[in-house]
């Protein structure tokens, strides 16, 4: 974030009324949030300092916002007239009314003397006590509602309705004490992990066809000019009129590069079990992406599983046809990485080249095997780049039975057990020139 | 006829008045990008209408839209501008004989031999126009770089003309499907939209809105399927624009209640994937009703 875009964003609330808290908040977004990840940060952080900074002020000159008249209004009121009150706010989008009904809500509820002191316990216990439930989008009549009838309401509102209750029974609690609570770390603003592979899949998706591109264009401009190019007529033309009219440099079509050759060797053993539903994703995906692609998996001996991939559209279908027909375990079902480079090496030696590519999706930990680092060696120095992604956090290397140390010299090792760390493999393959 | 909003407010009414319907956040970002005169970054996922947003501010600012739609392997000269080439060599042949080389030398490059593309026409027209740069994310890094001069300073360098300022100022609007990270430099001139689906009820709204002969219990079925839809985990995810197609097809066959047999046959509309055909199928098919469980096989696609 920059200069620029604090002045943006002042030059922005100029505009704006300050007394409309949407608009104050959209305004900030626009100039100051500029990707939906970053976006959905600058929420987080606008809900904490909006809330913390005006309760801090409070505090400091001592006000409180018990008013006499609405908790004496909870103290009355009873259950099915609130119920009423919130399904009518709801319809109508009051956003003020709701939060004044949220605070009686809690007054009326602590009338009853529940109160856990825990806020998402409380909040919980408020709503099945109003007996408010998420309905299908469906907002019922008011006459079943006077009828005494479980409330539906639809999500979002009930969670707009929760999240005000929330923010109330938060300044409860700091009136009581008081003090404001220690900030807690914001650590839901780290991208969360892949847990479930197929939700990620769309973005592994998206991540890979940058990474095609980042690979076809590559090297481009390194080629440099060679026989068999054609004669751009129209950018010759335009040239020549610096020499009036008389073609004295000629102008070249771009050559088209050549598709990359890409061998992807994937661990599927234990060790990685976690990891390996992720790394078939990235590898089904890859296969979406690139023609000449031949894709390996491994255990303890190699098997090709390209045509699984290409035979079977669905990510469903080709994990199942790998845990079926790959036959990659032999005896301890360990990896052997050892061997697996020997078989590797022995299958496509003849195919590897300058321009083929080969990606390593594994652990590296051998299980007290002979690494053959060797082998390794002649595999990345027949084709023209090795990578290495491996599923564990770069704490974890080299330790116990890990020998990444040992492939690393010959390759490019990245961790990657995110889409986000997948991102950033691609960002480094643009800075890898073709050679390295 | 040329709009000039004052508030927020008024640029929600006014986007509404040409048939768009804006969220809170859309019409606030249009409304300061006509304010503060800022280049508009609108990114979010394939068919929620950012394009058509675009449309609709020309619509209603009363300005005229001009569009460049952004591929792989655009360059200046289909961009911004191109030396008639043609023309010049003309000029240079009928004048080589009588004429003195530096007085030709002066004359091919001026305005007459400029061939104005779509950037250059929108800063160099009388008239202020939308300019919509439809899926930068396509084009590449340079080109993007390219951009800058022309999104801060809403001028364009030519060597051999010097600069050219633009005579009045565009809306512009930038769309970006997400498929790769824009520079920051970029980022840093624009204001930020996303644009995410529609609610349940603004999706409704803007489907009533196209389709207003459906009936209200077939268009919030129909919505709410789009929305249940969207939910799985599909490669496509249905769009807005989908959505409206699907219910004018319901409007043409004269549907009032939308069953598992009428899901299936016109399913694509709006899944537009084998593998996500089935999953749809699967799960929504079965959502509907005992029936889907019988007609599976009657499934088109």
């Amino acid at each position: 974030m920059g200069t620029s875009e604090l002045l943006d964003s002042f030059s922005a609330l100029g505009e704006v009324s300050w007394s409309e808290r949407l608009e104050v908040k959209e305004a900030l977004a626009a100039t100051l949030a500029k990707s939906s990840e970053d976006r959905r940060v600058f929420d987080l952080v606008f809900e904490r300092f909006f809330f913390r900074a005006p309760e801090h002020e409070a505090l400091a000159r001592e006000i409180s916002e018990q008013d006499a008249e609405l908790d004496a209004g909870g103290a009355q009121i009873d259950l099915a007239q609130l119920r009423e009150r919130i399904a009518q706010a709801i319809r109508e989008g009051d956003d003020a009314a709701l939060r004044d009904l949220a605070r009686l809500a809690i007054a009326a509820f602590g009338r009853q003397g529940e109160g856990s002191g825990v806020i998402g316990v409380d909040v919980q216990r408020i709503r099945r006590a109003l007996e408010l439930r998420s309905g299908d989008g469906r907002t019922r009549e008011p006459q079943d509602v006077a009828r005494g009838e479980a409330l539906e309401l639809p999500r979002e509102a009930l969670r707009l309705f929760e999240a005000h209750l929330r923010r109330e029974l938060e300044r409860d609690a700091i009136e009581r004490a008081k003090r404001l609570p220690p900030s807690r770390p914001l650590n839901e603003l780290d991208r969360a992990l892949p847990s479930g592979p197929l939700q990620d899949l769309a973005a592994v998706h998206r991540v890979v066809a940058q990474l095609k591109r980042r690979l076809a264009t590559q090297g481009h401009s390194a080629r440099g000019r060679r026989r068999h190019q054609q004669v751009d007529v129209r950018r010759t033309m335009r040239a020549s009129l610096q020499t009036g009219g008389v073609p004295v440099v000629l102008k070249w079509r771009p050559r088209r590069p050549r598709r990359p050759e890409i061998y992807v060797l994937c661990d599927v053993s234990t060790s990685v079990t976690s990891a390996s539903v992720f790394f078939l994703s990235v590898l089904h995906a890859l296969h979406d992406n690139f023609r000449r692609m031949r894709s390996f998996v491994f255990i303890e001996r190699i098997s090709e599983v390209t045509e699984i991939f290409e035979r079977e559209r669905s990510f469903k279908a080709v994990s199942e046809a790998i845990g079926r027909d790959a036959g990659v375990a032999d005896v301890s079902g360990y990896t052997d990485y050892g061997r697996v480079w020997t078989e590797f090496m022995a299958s496509v030696e003849d195919d590897l080249h300058p321009r083929s590519t080969v990606i390593v999706l594994g652990d590296a930990r051998t299980n007290g095997r002979d690494p053959r680092a060797d082998v390794f060696a002649q595999v990345a120095e027949k084709a023209g780049r090795t990578f290495w992604l491996n599923p564990e956090p770069r704490l974890y290397w080299n330790y116990g039975d890990s020998v990444i140390a040992a492939y690393e010299r010959h390759c490019r090792a990245f961790e990657c057990w995110t889409t986000g760390q997948l991102e950033e493999f691609v960002k480094a393959l643009t800075r890898t020139g073709p050679g390295d | 006829m040329s709009a000039q909003p004052d508030s927020v407010a008024e640029v929600s009414a006014g986007l509404r008045g040409v048939g768009y319907l804006p969220g809170q956040s859309t019409a606030l970002v249009a409304y300061l990008a006509t304010k503060l005169g800022k280049p508009v970054l609108v990114e979010g996922p394939a068919g929620v209408g950012k394009t058509e947003l675009a449309k609709a501010l020309s619509r209603y600012l009363g300005r005229r839209l001009v569009r460049l739609q952004c591929y792989e392997g655009l360059d200046e000269a289909k961009a911004l501008y191109e030396w008639n080439y043609r023309k010049q060599l003309l000029r240079i042949q009928t004048e080589s004989d009588d004429a003195g080389w530096s007085e030709v030398q002066d004359d091919i490059f001026s305005d007459d031999f400029l061939l104005p593309r779509p950037l250059m026409t929108a800063i160099a027209t009388e008239e202020p126009v939308v300019l919509l740069i439809d899926e930068i994310d396509k084009t590449d890094q340079e080109f993007e770089a390219m951009l800058l001069e022309l999104l801060s300073d809403f001028q364009i360098s030519i060597p051999e003309l010097g600069v050219i300022e633009a005579r009045t100022q565009p809306v512009v609007l930038l769309t970006s499907n997400n498929t790769r990270e824009l520079t920051e430099a970029l980022k840093r001139r624009c204001l930020y939209l996303w644009l995410d689906y529609p609610s349940l009820e603004h999706e409704l709204s803007i489907v009533k809105l196209h389709t207003p002969e459906l009936s209200d219990t077939v268009a919030r079925k129909l919505v709410e399927l789009v929305q249940m839809v969207r939910d799985l985990d599909l490669k496509k995810p249905p769009s807005i624009a989908e959505s409206i197609d699907w219910a004018r097809a319901m409007l043409l066959l004269g549907a009032d209640d939308i069953d598992a047999n009428l899901f299936n046959a016109t399913m694509s509309i709006i899944v537009k994937h084998r593998t996500d055909l089935d999953i749809v199928a699967e799960r929504v098919g079965v959502q509907l009703g005992g029936l889907a469980g019988a007609t599976g096989s009657a499934r088109t696609g």
